[in-house]
């Protein structure tokens, strides 16, 4: 049985049911459909990954349609399986069959009920074709497929200007390194003569090395990474993403679509391993991405602002393990991250949901004792992305700091000191937000007050399973099941009795994390205020975000709006083809009105102008003859 | 002068007589008598071309005129007479708003 194509196809089925007939069938038939087909293609993987371990560990292979055949190749539709896109897969039907049955609650009294769930089984199901897609082509399908699902769904309330802006935002961002992606893309068959993933991976593993820079291939196709991941300069889109109802930010937005460019780096490790300046480039840029990112979520106050900032500060930590190598650690972070930021977004989805819609955490405190649930799921995700042991976040965080510090390949002791920076910034921004939205005394206003409540069980339920995988996902160890495919970096043997410090300085790190966010923020905001106001230059620049968008808006948006006002339509539109167009218009029509008036009445008249005409005719042929 | 020369000069002052009175007359029945004069020019022409020629093109080319005048005669005279009842008159200058 073709069991890969069934589980790409599955929530594909739900989109069409859901979409053509959905609206008509009442709320019971959507929700069957939209979580029973996401759970089905679940079990299918399980299926599938008990097949692949079963095996000798060869990939499992399908080609569901050949799509095109242009000269001697063909191009399929092929499916491929290995232990990556296993616990990929999992992941993203597993955490997306949670979300699905959590958004049952979430969205229980919304208008488009059926709209929701086509849109979330349509990314599932490009999110699936982008990550068992065995050719580069599939993949990309599948990687503008959920650019697609994810404009739609961050537009979803499109009445609403300001969200159909940040929808359009995410879509061109995600163009920008589309381009990039593509002409890697063509560079690859241009040279290679094929697409698919293993075959480029084996290509460039061969001892005689394909006749292109590595690097150049490895910098195009991370372009499109950073658009899809959100790296530094491409993040702006993520945190406005934010516009999307409160399941998307956790489905899309931290679990699956972002880890895009997270996997193509992990699948094309090929390429990758023998490409140190891209390496070295893709490190540097997650480190960027991950300090910067740490310092804006600091000053966030939109309870989804600052789980923004943290997913683009958790993306950058994947790719600085990318960037020295640790391709199998970098997975390993994803796959924990998935828990616990779909964890934390549901759990704040729980608290907007309990508060009517408030997300300004300024306004909640003291939720923990009317919201135990939520509470107690919020507080262990927490711990696990601070990296608290023995939780899920701390086994992949340190593994990265490891690698940052001792790998062979890019590590490095400024890498390292950021990193530390980063996490230990990670805990306090985190350990903030727990405590500002659940322990400080409350801010609410009265009525507010009056109508908190807990998340019904659908939400509740979810929220637990994701505490509890957050909790001990981390004993899994996916690198070490991931090794025989992507090699593990070594580490520079001189460092190598660093390890055991190196864990108890993380431990450490996410300690004072805690402990600084205690201190500031136990008696309520006051601490937090009269720190601000010592600091006002850098409150500013850090609430401000780094002013990107106001940078990219007077260094992109507005001489790109120049230029199309002013050349593209006032001289090119309005007066080259408009103007030549009208112009021709206005001439036949005055010559018309001049020969008009040839048109008198007179029958005799035009009998002359008939001679005359023929007269004319015969001279010319007689003169020419 | 020859008899084909005759001809055509009988068929070119029955063609210009015809011209003339379709330029200058304001009767439409005159008027497309006059048309019919004209025709007539050219057909006696392409007889004499013919007859020249020792060729029967012309003769035939001839049967063809005649079937487009009658044609044309068939749908002339009812519009005429159409006309006529309206304004009781045969004078086309009476007609001159139908012009386009």
């Amino acid at each position: 049985m073709n069991l890969l194509t069934l589980i790409v196809l599955l929530p594909l089925a739900g989109f069409l049911l859901n979409g053509l007939i959905g609206p008509r069938a009442g709320k019971t038939f959507v929700s069957l459909v939209g979580c029973g087909l996401p759970v089905l293609a679940f079990a299918a993987a399980v299926r599938c990954f008990l097949q692949l371990q079963g095996g000798d560990g060869a990939a499992l292979l399908e080609t569901a349609y050949t799509w095109a055949v242009v000269g001697g190749t063909s191009f399929d539709i092929g499916f491929y399986f290995d232990r990556l896109s296993a616990v990929m897969t999992l992941i993203v039907t597993g955490v997306g069959s949670l979300i699905h049955v959590y958004s049952t609650g979430y969205m229980k009294d919304d208008a488009s009920y059926a709209r929701y769930f086509a849109y979330l089984n349509l990314f599932l199901f490009f999110m699936l074709l982008l990550v068992l897609g065995r050719s580069l082509l599939v993949t990309f399908v599948g990687w503008e497929g959920v650019g697609l699902a994810s404009y739609l769904l961050i537009g979803f309330w499109f009445e609403d200007p300001e969200k159909a802006a940040a929808g359009k935002k995410a879509f061109i961002t995600n163009r920008v390194g589309d381009a990039g992606f593509l002409l890697g893309m063509f560079l690859l068959y241009h040279v290679l003569g094929t697409l698919d993933m293993d075959s480029i991976n084996a290509a460039f593993n061969a001892p005689v090395m394909p006749a292109v820079s590595a690097s150049l291939v490895g910098v195009l196709l991370f372009i499109g990474a950073m658009g899809k991941s959100a790296q530094i300069p491409l993040h702006v889109w993520l945190p406005d993403a934010m516009a999307g109802p409160t399941p998307v930010s956790a489905l899309i937005h931290a679990a699956t679509m972002v880890t895009a460019g997270v996997y193509l780096v992990a699948r094309l490790n090929g390429i990758y391993a023998h490409a140190p300046e891209a390496s070295h480039l893709i490190a540097v840029i997650g480190a960027a991405t991950a300090f910067f990112a740490a310092t804006v979520a600091i000053t966030q106050t939109d309870i989804k602002k600052v789980l923004a900032y943290s997913t683009l500060s958790q993306l950058g930590f994947m790719f600085v393990a990318l960037g020295v190598g640790a391709y199998g650690v970098a997975v390993f972070h994803l796959y924990t991250h998935a828990f616990f930021k779909a964890c934390l977004f549901l759990g704040a989805g729980s608290v907007i949901h309990a508060m009517s819609g408030e997300q300004d955490i300024r306004r909640m405190g003291g939720l923990a004792r009317k919201i135990p649930v939520t509470f107690v799921t919020f507080a262990v995700a927490t711990a696990a992305i601070a990296g608290i042991p023995p939780l899920a976040g701390f086994f992949s965080k340190d593994e990265i700091l490891w690698f940052a510090f001792s790998s062979e390949t890019g590590g490095s002791t400024l890498l390292w000191l950021v990193m530390c920076f980063t996490a230990l910034m990670t805990a306090f921004y985190m350990f903030r937000l727990l405590w500002v939205t659940f322990l400080t005394p409350s801010r609410m206003t009265h009525e507010a007050e009056h109508h908190v409540h807990e998340s019904p069980l659908s939400m509740t339920g979810v929220l637990v399973v994701l505490a509890i995988l957050s909790a001990v996902g981390g004993f899994i160890s996916i690198p070490h099941f991931l090794e025989p495919l992507l090699p593990l970096a070594r580490a520079q043997e001189s460092l190598e009795h660093y390890e055991k410090p190196l864990i108890v300085l993380s431990v450490v790190l996410a300690a004072l994390g805690l402990a600084g966010a205690v201190y500031v923020y136990r008696g309520g905001l006051a601490r937090a205020d009269t720190l601000a106001a010592r600091f006002p230059r850098l409150h500013r620049l850090l609430s401000g975000k780094y002013y990107v968008d106001e940078l990219y808006e007077a260094v992109l948006y507005r001489p790109l709006h120049w230029i199309s006002d002013r050349i593209f339509l006032g001289v090119g539109d309005r007066f080259l083809i408009d103007g030549s167009l009208n112009g021709l218009a206005a001439l036949a029509q005055r010559a018309a009105g001049r020969l008009s008036r040839v048109e008198t009445g007179n029958l005799q008249f035009y009998v002359v102008l008939a001679v005359i005409g023929v007269v004319a005719c015969l001279g010319w042929v007689l003169g020419h003859g | 002068m020859d008899n084909a020369q005759l001809l055509l000069l009988a068929s070119i002052g029955l063609f210009a007589l015809g011209l003339v009175g379709v330029i200058v007359r304001r009767n439409a029945l005159v008027m497309l008598m006059c048309m019919e004069l004209m025709l007539n020019g050219v057909i006696l022409s392409l007889v004499t071309f013919a007859a020249q020629s020792a060729t029967v093109a012309g003769a035939v080319l001839v049967f063809l005129i005649f079937v487009v005048a009658a044609a044309e005669i068939g749908i002339a005279i009812p519009i005429v007479l159409l006309l006529s009842r309206q304004r009781h008159t045969l004078d086309v200058g009476a007609y001159g708003e139908l012009k386009g």
